[in-house]
């Protein structure tokens, strides 16, 4: 039981990261009905800079650590964003009217080129985040929880509430709703739809540089191949939830982590990605709508 | 896609240019034996026509038929460990177990395309890659505890030819050209055929395919069949040449590699992505040492390629028929068939 | 005379909305059949329960007496039953020949091994298509056309083209989806002309148009939907005095 209870809060923890992750695809997807395969290299990149960041900002001993985490979350969010600004201008905007395959060719282009970048920038062994939050654990109703997994998941959940009051709640929410459904009835009602574009490419890599963040602090090490593996999975995430439904990549997030953190301690771990890769195939083939999604028809 | 601006002109030039490039190819063995590193640029020129044959296989699917796979290095890996199965453990020589290999890689193709097929593009892509994935997982995992685990199989004999080992480059380089030779003659023909003709409306518009009497699910399925078997066969060519395969062959870079090769060369065109092949092994080649140099190079090329020329580098296509192909049309001299 | 096809309550809804509603009619063999009603009557989709691109909730379709409810469009193709869509889907990048050739590709059996190694049989089979192709497109009238790509043809020429490649597939009902659409009165004449040599070659014609003129002048019986339900049924004379019809497309009377 304390086994179970124990992974429980692992599968949360990693869930979140999941969720801010798959968020992104999910945003994207909605409002260009597009698989940006480059989010997951942002989520590295995220995750590099973060240990960059980090590291120089310990080095200058200038900056007490309450206040550098949050301006290191700040830093890494806003710069990711503007690389996911860039992305989108450079990949995307070009192919926007083209054939589906130009978009998707031109997606793993950039995926490919952000990896190979960031390899080169990095060299090629996976690194490691400096030590900075307590490694203690907390005793929670008789269960060890690591303060850095709390500290993950609160984050997480923090950012999230705050995209859905955004999303939910404000105008360009709605804007960015009313884009997803029918991209050309916003843009008769007067929303800027390029507007709209860059605000999800800013929004969707901030999480997801986050989300690289909040991995490096908790995990400890990184490596350039996370893209790939943590990438499919949010993007099974998405899907489950319902791609281009925003609660559903939340809920679809956090049930994942959940599902695979049970499952690695129960099941094999050498079929574990295997597995992972089985269940999105399943998903696709059993209930493509995902949990929340909706089901579009074609029009003949 | 462009057309040549006469018809029958075209498949003129094609024939020249086939003529020259084979002319080049012919000489290149022994060319080789006048230069050091001949041996090593004719190993080189090897690769190429695996990785040609890897193209045109993949070509059919993605070019003709207009899926979205990038999987397909799972079929090539079906084919090359099949054979290397059958030679290690049965003694089965290499070129033997090519019709093996092309049948087991089909039918594995047809089991997992299945139930998959239906899927709208995006959602084929990341199938495709996931399916990859998952066989090469299994290699590593010495599934059936046929494949040797990550370390793969080693001790694959050459291929021989009615007893006389293909051992040397000039040699192999000849098993594998004459294979790609074959091949292109054959898909040629595929294209001018109501199966090639099938696939491709299947690409242009399924619901109009359908609609016209296509019969679009068989033919999507057909077509991973025939893109599995001749990647199969690539398979088994390329176990006897490596004599050792393990699963890190297999990966999804390979997938990706042969992906680019397809749309960089010319979706749908036959010299285009034996073109896209020659281009990728050699920015291979050129950026040896720099691994990452060259993946970013590969990168950049894609996205440009979109935003200037998505139709690839040498989108040749044949018109199919020509004016003389059609009967004339009525009040031009009447047919000989009475009662019209 | 039994009906060539009997459309038999059949019923369809998205989501909530019911598009087609217990809908029932038959189309007489060599008959021209209309299929008129509002933007939004269910007109369509009720074709595309016919043609197989849609699966009917309730109800049932048969064709020459067998039932050809939710079978895959191909396979009604083959049966006889050939389509033309509303929104022009030719192939766009291909020639016209090419486009022809699609409908013959059920009436022709060349697999794969015989396209790779092209016995005796294969050459004739492909030769024997290009002349039915040839045949269309003369019928149609874009017998000089046979190389363009479809793209470049005109939209009438675009939409003859189409027809061109429903008939190549030898359909003993011929579906069209507003043949008219986008046709100027010249080229509607000439439209009608077709259709009625069309139904001289033994084919029965069941069409969508929103083209009254086109409409009265072919059509022998009219069947009228709105909302997704029938609301009348009979001769282009009986439809046009019909109370419920005139509602339908001018609404009613205010005092």
């Amino acid at each position: 039981m304390r086994l179970f209870l124990e992974q429980c809060t692992n599968g949360l923890a990693v869930g979140s990261i999941y969720a801010l992750i798959a968020l992104g695809y999910t945003m994207v997807y909605g409002v260009l009905k597009l698989i940006n395969f480059a989010h997951g290299d942002l989520f590295t990149f995220g995750a590099y800079l973060g240990m960059t960041l980090l590291a120089s900002m310990l080095a200058s001993e200038r900056v007490e650590v309450g206040l550098g985490l949050v301006l290191l979350v700040v830093m890494v969010m806003g710069l990711v964003a503007v690389l996911g600004v860039v992305l989108e201008r450079v990949a995307y905007r070009p192919v926007r009217s083209a054939p589906r395959l130009n978009a998707v060719v031109s997606a793993l282009g950039a995926s490919i080129f952000l990896q190979n970048a960031l390899m080169l920038a990095y060299g090629g062994s996976p690194q490691r985040y400096e030590e900075v939050l307590p490694q203690t654990a907390l005793s929670v109703f008789g269960l060890q929880i690591p303060v850095v997994r709390i500290a993950v998941v609160v984050a997480a959940v923090a950012m999230m509430a705050v995209l859905y009051f955004f999303v939910q709640r404000t105008r360009v929410g709605a804007a960015i709703r009313a884009t997803a459904i029918d991209p050309d009835a916003a843009r008769l009602m007067g929303i800027d739809v390029n507007r709209i574009v860059m605000l999800v490419f800013v929004v969707g890599p901030a999480l997801g540089g986050a989300a690289g963040l909040l991995v490096g602090l908790l995990y400890g090490s990184i490596s350039f191949t996370m893209g790939w593996s943590y990438g499919m999975k949010a993007f099974t995430a998405a899907i489950l939830g319902g791609i281009g439904n925003i609660p559903g990549a939340m809920l679809g997030g956090l049930l994942l982590g959940l599902v695979e953190a049970l499952g690695a301690a129960y099941l094999s771990m050498a079929w574990r990605d295997a597995i992972a890769y089985g269940v999105l195939i399943l998903i696709l083939i059993v209930r493509p709508s995902g949990l929340l999604g909706e089901r579009v028809a074609d029009k003949v | 896609m462009s057309l040549p601006a006469a018809p029958g002109q075209g498949s003129r030039h094609l024939a020249v240019a086939y003529a020259v490039a084979a002319a080049l190819l012919a000489s290149a063995p022994f060319v080789a034996g006048w230069f050091a590193e001949g041996r090593y640029w004719l190993d080189v020129l090897n690769n190429v026509g695996l990785y040609a044959l890897l193209a045109l296989s993949l070509n059919v699917i993605l070019g003709d038929a207009g899926l979205f796979h990038m999987g397909h290095a799972a079929f090539y890996a079906v084919g090359a460990y099949t054979a290397a199965i059958l030679n290690t453990q049965h003694q089965v020589p290499v070129l033997w177990t090519l019709p093996v290999c092309a049948a087991v890689a089909a039918l594995f193709a047809l089991a997992v395309a299945r139930p998959v097929v239906h899927l709208r593009g995006d959602y084929l892509l990341i199938v495709t890659i996931g399916m990859g994935e998952i066989v090469r997982i299994a290699l590593v995992n010495d599934v059936f505890g046929l494949t040797g685990g990550a370390n793969g199989i080693t001790g694959i004999d050459r291929p021989s030819i009615l007893g006389r080992r293909i051992a040397r480059p000039q040699e192999l380089f000849w098993l594998i050209w004459g294979f790609v030779a074959l091949t292109v003659f054959l898909f040629h023909r595929l294209a001018r055929s109501r199966f090639g003709r099938a696939l491709n409306y299947l690409r242009e518009d399924e619901v109009a395919a359908e609609g016209s009497g296509v019969p679009t699910a068989r033919y999507r399925l057909m077509a991973f069949a025939l893109g599995a078997a001749w990647a199969g066969m690539a398979g088994a060519l390329f176990a006897g040449k490596a004599r050792t395969i393990s699963p890190e062959s297999f990966n999804v870079g390979e997938s990706v590699k042969i992906f680019a090769m397809v749309i960089l060369g010319g979706a749908g065109s036959i010299p285009g992505v034996i073109a896209g092949a020659a281009l990728l092994v050699g920015i291979e080649e050129g950026f040896r040492g720099f691994a990452n140099a060259r993946m970013l190079v590969v990168g950049i090329a894609m996205v440009a390629m979109m935003a200037f020329r998505p139709q690839g580098l040498f989108p040749v296509h044949l018109p199919r028929f020509r004016p003389a192909d059609l009967p004339p049309p009525p009040g031009a001299p009447p047919r000989e068939e009475p009662g019209r | 005379m039994t009906a060539i096809l009997h459309v038999e309550g059949v019923s369809k809804s998205f989501g909530g909305l019911r598009a087609v509603d217990r809908v029932s009619f038959d189309v007489p063999p060599s008959a021209i059949v209309g299929l008129i009603g509002p933007n939004g009557a269910g007109k369509t989709t009720t074709f595309n329960l016919i043609t197989g691109n849609h699966r009917p909730d309730a109800g049932a379709v048969r064709f020459e007496g067998s039932p050809i409810t939710g079978l895959r469009p191909h396979r009604i193709v083959s049966l006889g039953i050939a389509r033309t869509f509303q929104n022009i889907r030719l192939f766009q990048r291909l020639s016209a020949v090419e486009n022809v050739l699609s409908g013959r590709h059920c009436r022709t059996r060349a697999g794969l091994l015989a396209a790779m190694f092209r016995p005796p049989g294969q050459v004739r089979e492909e030769k024997e298509a290009l002349e039915r192709v040839a045949d269309e497109l003369a019928f149609v009238g874009l017998g000089g056309r046979a190389m363009e790509l479809a793209r470049n043809l005109s939209h009438g020429d675009q939409r003859r083209l189409e027809i061109a490649r429903a008939l190549a597939s030898d359909p003993r009902l011929l579906v069209l989806d507003e043949p008219a659409g986008g046709m100027n009165e010249q080229e509607t004449v000439e439209l009608a002309g077709l259709i009625g040599r069309i139904r001289a070659r033994g084919i029965t014609v069941l069409l969508i148009e929103h083209d009254m003129s086109l409409v009265m002048r072919v059509c022998e019986r009219i069947v009228v939907l709105e909302y997704g339900v029938k609301i009348a049924e009979g001769t282009p004379a009986e439809i046009q005095r019909d109370p419920k019809v005139i509602e339908a497309y001018l609404g009613t009377e205010e005092a």
